[in-house]
Formats: structure tokens, sequence, C-alpha cells
């Protein structure tokens, strides 16, 4: 083996994720792995330049930090306002329509991240040649497999345009409410499409599930590590991803926290600031910053919830669980997974939505007692999102604090990379392009939103 | 007739111009038939391959970097197209700009971010590695920085402005958009 100088190899950009980001490798003089890094490359100045701005601006606003998942923003930063405007239940209509804008966005964000990004892994190889790995590909050689991702993704879209006004930055959330109710043709256009929705859903946690347990060996040694993780859960333990209390387990599945009121979130998790990339590292507070590091997202959900609240998707729940064997489920690579069974439990959630009459109903809005402070975390497709917001009596954002999902997988995805690094790339003497793409499949298995992850700084 | 090359990327957006790109949905299958993309996102092609007729470039600025790819694309693509709020007046980030009463209003949002009494930050560190590249006193247009061919308006643009721009510029036409699809939210 030939040794050289301690050097860095650049993975930029990392490509099939959302938003700007680059990995280093770092290999000392055997060509040994000391450490790989992912670094977020931007900053935007959010939490200052919104100062000033007025509140229901702020829903409108907020989403713009995301392209692939601007409702969850449009959410979380209405649920806050909610608070501000003194309303603690809003009206059955406004928060029936709010959940079903929702769980189409979970559903289209998840399959965009399975069908379009990361399905060429799967379909061709880690180390196919990279002019292979897309979408286009796909299209080609899986036609009928591509189709059936681009219409669910279309559907899904379809349900934010008729609950936002539109596919991407909709105005659908207000301070308080919702803007507009689902028209019966609305509906009707959904419905006639939703029972196929389901059955190609099952078929996506089909193709996930059987990835994982056809490649026993590949998912046990691929960035497969203890971790604690965190997310919202309904007060019966129940998934639920609009609204509920936080609860984090350890690697175990020992309960560190649970049924803690997310207004008090500051009291359980910190933000650690590292020079070298302007993405933030959370920790459980209790736990220190060095061990307090957890997951959150598809994978960290079906670890923590106690059970699904939709049929189908409570089936294929327990069989995720069993591959667990009573423990979370610690591989990487079964995020794909428990990401598709989320989508599963979307559209059945869908489904019964779509049923309800209370989406025609007429009160859509309502005004409470004003304060001064709002806080509010709902589960994003890639975990659990706070937005927290003080406002003067003028109207105006005097404070923001965003911590966005991705950020709460700074570490774990920083462990992924290293750990794949050192397998597949320590003590070789030539690094090649396919070598440097398993890096990306760790990356990518967390389907960071590293746009988010950029702006709400 | 060869296929039309098409090059997209990323600056200081939000990527919904990329997916609203994507919302054309089926007729995806369609563009694979007159056009293919080379450096993009959404395929693994880091560096431009060959030379394109169409860079689609979405998001304004922020960074030395960005600078650098927009030149790049500007290099390698025969049309640069400006696409989305972001790309042609700055957008959201801009927003960085116009921070009142603020002499240095990067600091302030770095400072904002980093050495706020909540984060553990024991030396009140900025992230300041070599890796990162260097953020610019302002964020900028794709216009102040290279000659822009074409700007399609929109927060995003809607997935018909987009099919209906690019099938224009594959045919080698000027596209002309009817005025009720030119939004600008
Ligand atoms: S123009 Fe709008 S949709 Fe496009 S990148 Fe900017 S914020 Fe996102």
């Amino acid at each position: 083996m030939t040794s050289r100088k301690a050097r860095i190899v650049e993975i930029e950009p990392v490509t099939r994720v959302e938003g700007h980001g680059k990995v280093t490798v770092h290999l000392d003089e055997n060509n040994n792995v000391s450490e790989a890094r992912l670094h977020i490359v931007e900053f935007r100045g959010f939490e200052r330049f919104i100062q000033g701005r007025l509140l229901w601006e702020v829903p409108v606003i907020v989403q713009r930090l995301c392209g692939i998942c601007p409702v969850s923003h449009h959410l979380a930063a209405a649920k806050a306002m909610d608070q501000i405007v003194g309303v603690d239940q809003l009206t059955p209509t406004a928060e029936k329509m709010r959940r079903l804008m929702h769980y189409g966005q979970i559903m289209q964000s998840n399959v965009l991240h399975f069908f379009h990004l990361s399905s060429p892994d799967l379909l061709f190889g880690f180390d196919a040649k990279a002019g292979k790995r897309n979408i286009f590909e796909v299209i080609k050689q899986f036609p009928e497999l591509a189709r059936q991702g681009v219409m669910m993704r279309k559907f899904g879209q379809e349900v934010i345009q008729y609950t936002a006004g539109k596919k991407v930055h909709g105005t659908g959330a207000i301070p308080g409410g919702i803007n507009k109710n689902l028209s019966l043709a609305e509906r009707d256009s959904l419905l006639k499409n939703v029972d196929q929705m389901i059955e190609w859903s099952q078929g996506a946690v089909e193709i996930a599930r059987n990835y994982t347990l056809n490649h026993p060996q590949l998912v046990n040694e691929f960035a497969n590590f203890r971790s604690s993780h965190m997310s919202l859960v309904r007060e019966d333990g129940a998934m639920d991803l609009y609204h509920g209390n936080l609860r984090a387990i350890d690697a175990d599945g020992a309960l560190i926290f649970d049924q803690v009121d997310y207004q008090h979130f500051d009291d359980y998790l910190m933000e650690e600031v590292r020079p070298w990339s302007y993405m933030k590292f959370p920790f459980i507070k209790s736990r220190g910053h060095l061990d307090g590091w957890y997951r959150v997202g598809p994978l960290a959900r079906l670890n923590t919830v106690s059970f699904i609240d939709t049929p189908l998707a409570q089936k294929a729940f327990e069989e995720f669980r069993a591959f667990g064997q009573g423990k979370p489920v610690g591989a990487s690579l079964a995020y794909h997974w428990a990401r598709m069974i989320e989508v599963l439990h979307c559209v059945e959630k869908i489904r019964q939505l779509l049923h309800d009459p209370d989406l025609q109903g007429e009160d859509l809005c309502l005004r409470g007692e004003r304060r001064e402070e709002g806080i509010a975390v709902i589960e994003a497709p890639r975990g659990s999102l706070f937005h927290h917001y003080k406002v003067n009596e003028h109207d105006q954002v005097t404070y923001c604090n965003l911590i966005v999902s991705t950020t709460h997988n700074n570490s774990a995805m920083n462990r992924a990379v290293t750990e794949v690094a050192q397998k597949y790339l320590s003590g070789q003497n030539k690094i090649t392009e396919g070598m440097l793409n398993h890096i990306e499949v760790a990356v990518r298995a967390y389907d960071p939103c590293l746009s988010c992850a950029t702006h709400a700084l | 007739m060869r296929k039309k090359r098409i090059a997209t990327v990323s600056l200081a957006g939000c990527f919904g111009c990329h997916m609203s790109l994507l919302d054309i949905d089926e007729r995806l299958i369609d563009l694979m038939e007159i056009a293919e993309f080379d450096r993009s996102p959404l395929n693994d092609l880091k560096k431009f391959t060959r030379r394109c007729d169409i860079g689609l470039i979405e998001g304004g600025c922020a960074n030395e970097e960005n600078v650098h790819v927009l030149q790049e694309f500007r290099r390698n693509c025969d049309i640069i197209v400006a696409v989305g709020q972001c790309a042609i007046m700055g957008g959201l980030p801009v927003m960085r700009n116009a921070i009142m009463h603020s002499e240095d209003p990067l600091r302030e949002c770095l400072e904002e971010a980093y050495t706020n009494p909540k984060v553990l930050n024991p030396e009140n560190l900025i992230p300041n590695d070599p890796a990162l590249p260097l953020i610019l006193d302002r964020v900028y247009t794709c216009a102040d920085v290279v000659k822009v061919d074409y700007q399609i308006p929109g927060c995003p643009p809607s997935a018909d402005v987009f099919w209906a721009a690019l099938n224009a510029l594959i045919r080698g036409e000027t596209p002309q958009l009817d005025w009720a699809m030119i939004k600008f939210d």
C-alpha cells in the first residue's frame, strides 16, 4: 500500500438530496478514515431578518425555507401563531383541513424521496454508473414503478393544492384557522383516486420491506448503530403527525421522557455550535452534549410510537417492530421501510378525512385573547419541527427560534457518514466514485432537507 | 434531431422551483423524449459532462460558491434562464440585505443564530471552517453576476409555466407565456 500525506476527499455537492451540502472524508497517511463530516455550507439569517415582520405574514414567508416540505413550516408557524392570537382549539373544519394538508405533504415528500431520489441506489446498486443513478433511468428501465411514484406524488401535491391553494408555497393556514374549506368537486376528484393510492402505497411498503429483509448483511453493516429516538406521540401513545407531546427513548427502548408538553422543550433540549458546519447539534440536556444526541424522522417515529391508528399501517408497523426483535431498529437503511409505512398511514388518513363532512364546514377561523409567545411542534416528513416566536403589541415578530427536523439528525448523519467511510474507504488505495456514493447513500437514508437546515439558521 | 441538454442548479433557493419542475408529473416522461439532463441535483452528475443548451438557475448568490457555480453555468450553457423570484430578485434570502437600522446585517444574523444564550457555545464561535465557503456581504441576483437570457417569474413558477417555457426553448423559440400564467407568488 502506498502511503501519502494525510488528506481530505470532498463530495461536493451531495446530490439527490434537497438543498446544498458537502461531505469531507479525512484520511490519514495510511489511507485510513479518521472522520467524515457532513457540512451545511450555506447560511441565511432567517431568525434575525424575520424580526419586525407581521405575525400574519410569518406562515407565508417561513415556508420559503423549503420547497420540499413547505407545508410543514407553514403549519408549524400557523400553530405557533394560533397561540399568539389566543386560540387553543381550532374549529373542526380548520383542524381537519390542516391535517389533510399535512398528510398530503408527508405523502408527497416521502414518495418523492423514495422514488425520485433514492430508488436508483436500491434498484441499480450503490456503485452503479453515476450516469445511471437517477429517476430518468428508472423511468426507462422500470416504467411502471416510476409511473406509480410520479402519480403518487401528484396525488399528494393535489391534496396540498386543494387545501393550501397551491402546490408549492400555498396560503391555506392562517393564525387561528384556515382560509378555505374543501369543495365537493375537490373532494370527489381526490376520492376518485384514493383507493388506487392505498394499493400503490401497500406496494411501496412491500418493496421497501423486501429490500430490508433481502439484504440482511448490508442492512446490518451499513450505518447501523444504537441511538436514542424522539418524536411527538398522541396522549395514548399513537402516531400523530400533526399534534401531540414529546417522547424520547434510548437505544434499548426505555423512556427518557414521555408526554412532555412541547411548550417546555427548552428544559429538555439544547443545541451545540461546532465551527465546521452552519447546522447546530441538538442534544437531550439530561444526557449531556456528548451522549445526548438522538434521531428523528420515520425510523425514530416507528421506534417511539406505541401503535398506529389506521389498520393497514398498523399491520405493517407490527412487522417492522418484529424486525427489531423488541429493540428500536438502528439500521439507517430501514428508514426507507419506515418512510413507506408512513405513506400508507397518510393515505389511510386522507381517505378517512375525505369522507368527513366537517371538511365542508363554514367555521374556518377563531380569535381569542392575545398572547406574546407561541411555540409549536409538528412531525414534518423528516422529523420533529420546532417553531418558537415572540410577537409585540404591534403584531411584529421580536424573536424567532427554529429547530428543523434535519438539524436533530445532525449527529446521527455525521455518525452514519463516518461509519460508512471507515467501512468502505479505509485502507483503499484508490477511492472510486462508487465508494463515495456509498457515503451519499448513508446521507440520503435520512432524507435530509439541507435547505431547511440552511435557511432556518 | 439530437436531444436538447438541460442543466439545473439550486443556488440560494429553497428547492421549490425544482419541485415545481417535477410537478409536470407524467409529462416528465414526455420530456425525456426530447431532452436529457446533464449536471443537476436530480441526478449524480456533479460536473458538466458536455456543453448544454439550457441552464435553469434557481436561487441567487449568497456565498462565493454560488457565484462560481453560476459563472460555470454561464460558461457551459447556451441559454441561461433565471427561474423564480430568488434567482430574479433574490427572494427570501435577500431579506437579509434589508435589515433596518443595521450597520452590519450579516453579523447580526450570525450572532442571532450562534451566540445567543440558548445555545451551548462556550467560546462564542461562529462557524468558520475552511470547508465552509465565504458568505457574501449581501445577497445578489443572478443578473448581478452573469448575463441572463430569460427570467421566469413565480415563487415557484407553476408546472405549466415550466412546461410551456421548456418546450419553447427546446424548439429554439422564445417562450410566450399567456398573461394568466405569469404569477409572482
Ligand atoms: S423562487 Fe420561491 S420556490 Fe423558487 S427557490 Fe425561491 S423561494 Fe423557493
